[in-house]
């Protein structure tokens, strides 16, 4: 339980860093360190170099402009969750950053790292998918944005170049009218999810659904839209049955089926979560609190 | 012999790189050369000889290490020493002594929130953080529960680390 040996490169621009990532073969970006640490220490993870970029200045900002939410590479779980100015402009963080393990971790972890890090069970990745957000990687090529939905290949797998660096995560702004929720059903709180729905529902004058957008974490090989639960929401009335029977279809994307949870009682554990987390957006949709 | 750094513990291979780390632990400062893979829960037991930090896991699930970084909550295990350089860190031992133990402690005493004791001092870190960065902590059950949520205790079962969390905040704010 003990890291194997690597160089450390403690980077003070984000240059420097690219530089370094393209001088060693096999690097890893520490930020927060919280899922990397122990990738660290049981050598899952055994890289030739650690590239520091927490003395990057610069990298540690929330913006929120007209809703939308970037955040830094440096920016912690934990900060987010307090930031009054995020949660004012974009209350639907806050209830994911919840799940995210507990303080001490979010206290060091950042929603960047975690995108990064890209594990399917996270939630910070399945908000970024149901928000239609996008990360902005600098590397040896430039600056370039990469939407969510280009972003996550696989458990732990991102489409980043080998010399790329996320430096920010930008949280589009929930449509005007809608409502949101995340729901999620962990073993203990904190724990990976069993599974976790995002959502974000737009009724339209008539009541009917006018738009939806589902995400969820821990049931694929990544985090995954529910195209087909959206597409039979809208144009309903959302009413119970109309919800449970677009809930259903959640069925065929789910495909992790690790001991934790089988696959029966995970499609179970999903369809009652995306059931919940339409039914509390409708309500603050009603209440007009998005 | 116990006094000295174990430098087969703390160092790794002779040929490995050394970089160097000032820290102010509990106050004191120190100045140290370490492996860059030294995890700082390592570097404080190991290096400093700071013990009252546990070791459980190594992997952030049970939260023995807990250790406040500039005044926030941090597992020590992950954590490299290398990355606290110029920080200022806490551990249970700046909680209090013996001869006079600091408020969360005397609680978990009368409380009798500990048996094995060796997830105590992460437990002690946690609940000092959230009785003293909280000004009005919510002391229901869940709001207990759920600020101890990240430390794992396999002896108590919890009723009385719960009990000692309320118990300290009445000492603390006592007179």
């Amino acid at each position: 339980m003990k890291p194997a040996r690597f160089e450390y490169v403690a980077a003070k621009t984000v240059a420097e860093a690219i530089d370094a990532r393209s001088s060693f073969d096999d690097t890893v970006i520490l930020a927060g360190g919280q899922s990397l640490i122990p990738m660290l220490n049981y050598r899952v993870a055994q890289p030739d170099a650690v590239i520091d970029i927490n003395r990057v200045p610069g990298l540690d900002t929330i913006s929120v402009d007209n809703g939308a939410v970037r955040v830094g590479a440096l920016v912690r779980h934990r900060q987010l969750e307090l930031s009054a100015e995020a949660f004012a402009a974009h209350p639907l963080l806050r209830e994911a950053l919840d799940n995210v393990a507990h303080i001490p971790i979010r206290n060091r972890g950042t929603i960047c790292g975690s995108i990064a890090h890209a594990d399917a069970a996270a939630e910070m990745p399945a908000v970024l998918v149901c928000l239609d957000g996008f990360v902005t990687a600098q590397g040896s090529g430039g600056e370039r944005n990469v939407p969510a939905s280009d972003l996550f290949l696989f458990h732990m797998t991102t489409t980043l170049d080998s010399d790329e660096i996320i430096t920010s995560a930008t949280f589009p702004a929930l449509p005007k009218g809608s409502g949101y929720a995340f729901e999620e059903l962990t073993r203990r709180h904190g724990d990976y999810a069993v599974a976790g729905i995002c959502a974000v529902i737009t009724p339209g004058p008539d009541g009917n659904c006018a738009s939806a957008s589902l995400s969820a974490c821990g049931i694929a090989e990544k985090p995954v839209r529910l195209s087909a639960v959206e597409a039979a929401l809208v144009g309903t009335n959302l009413s119970d049955d109309a919800v449970s029977a677009a809930a259903a279809l959640v069925d065929d994307m789910v495909t992790n089926e690790d001991d934790g949870a089988g696959g029966r009682y995970r499609r179970q554990v999903a369809r009652t979560l995306i059931t919940r987390a339409v039914a509390k957006a409708c309500q603050r949709a009603a209440q007009g609190r998005a | 012999m116990l006094n000295q750094p174990d430098r087969t513990a703390t160092q790794g291979l002779a040929d490995e790189d050394r970089i160097p780390v000032s820290v102010t632990v509990n106050g004191e400062a120190y100045e140290r050369s370490v492996s860059p893979r030294l995890l700082l829960s390592d570097f404080l037991r190991h290096e400093l000889r700071l013990t009252g930090t546990h070791v459980g896991c190594e992997h952030g699930v049970c939260g023995c290490c807990t250790i406040r970084l500039n005044g926030e909550t941090a597992r020590s295990c992950l954590t490299l020493a290398v990355q606290v350089d110029g920080c200022e860190i806490h551990t249970v031992e700046s909680l209090g002594s013996k001869s006079a133990l600091g408020p969360v402690q005397q609680a978990f005493k009368e409380c009798h929130g500990l048996q094995c004791g060796y997830c105590t001092p992460g437990f002690l870190m946690v609940v000092t953080d959230y009785l003293e960065n909280n000004a009005d902590p919510d002391l229901t059950d869940a709001g207990i529960r759920t600020a101890l949520s990240g430390n794992l205790c396999r002896c108590t079962g919890y009723q009385n680390i719960v009990a000692a969390v309320r118990r300290a905040h009445k000492i603390m704010h006592a007179g």
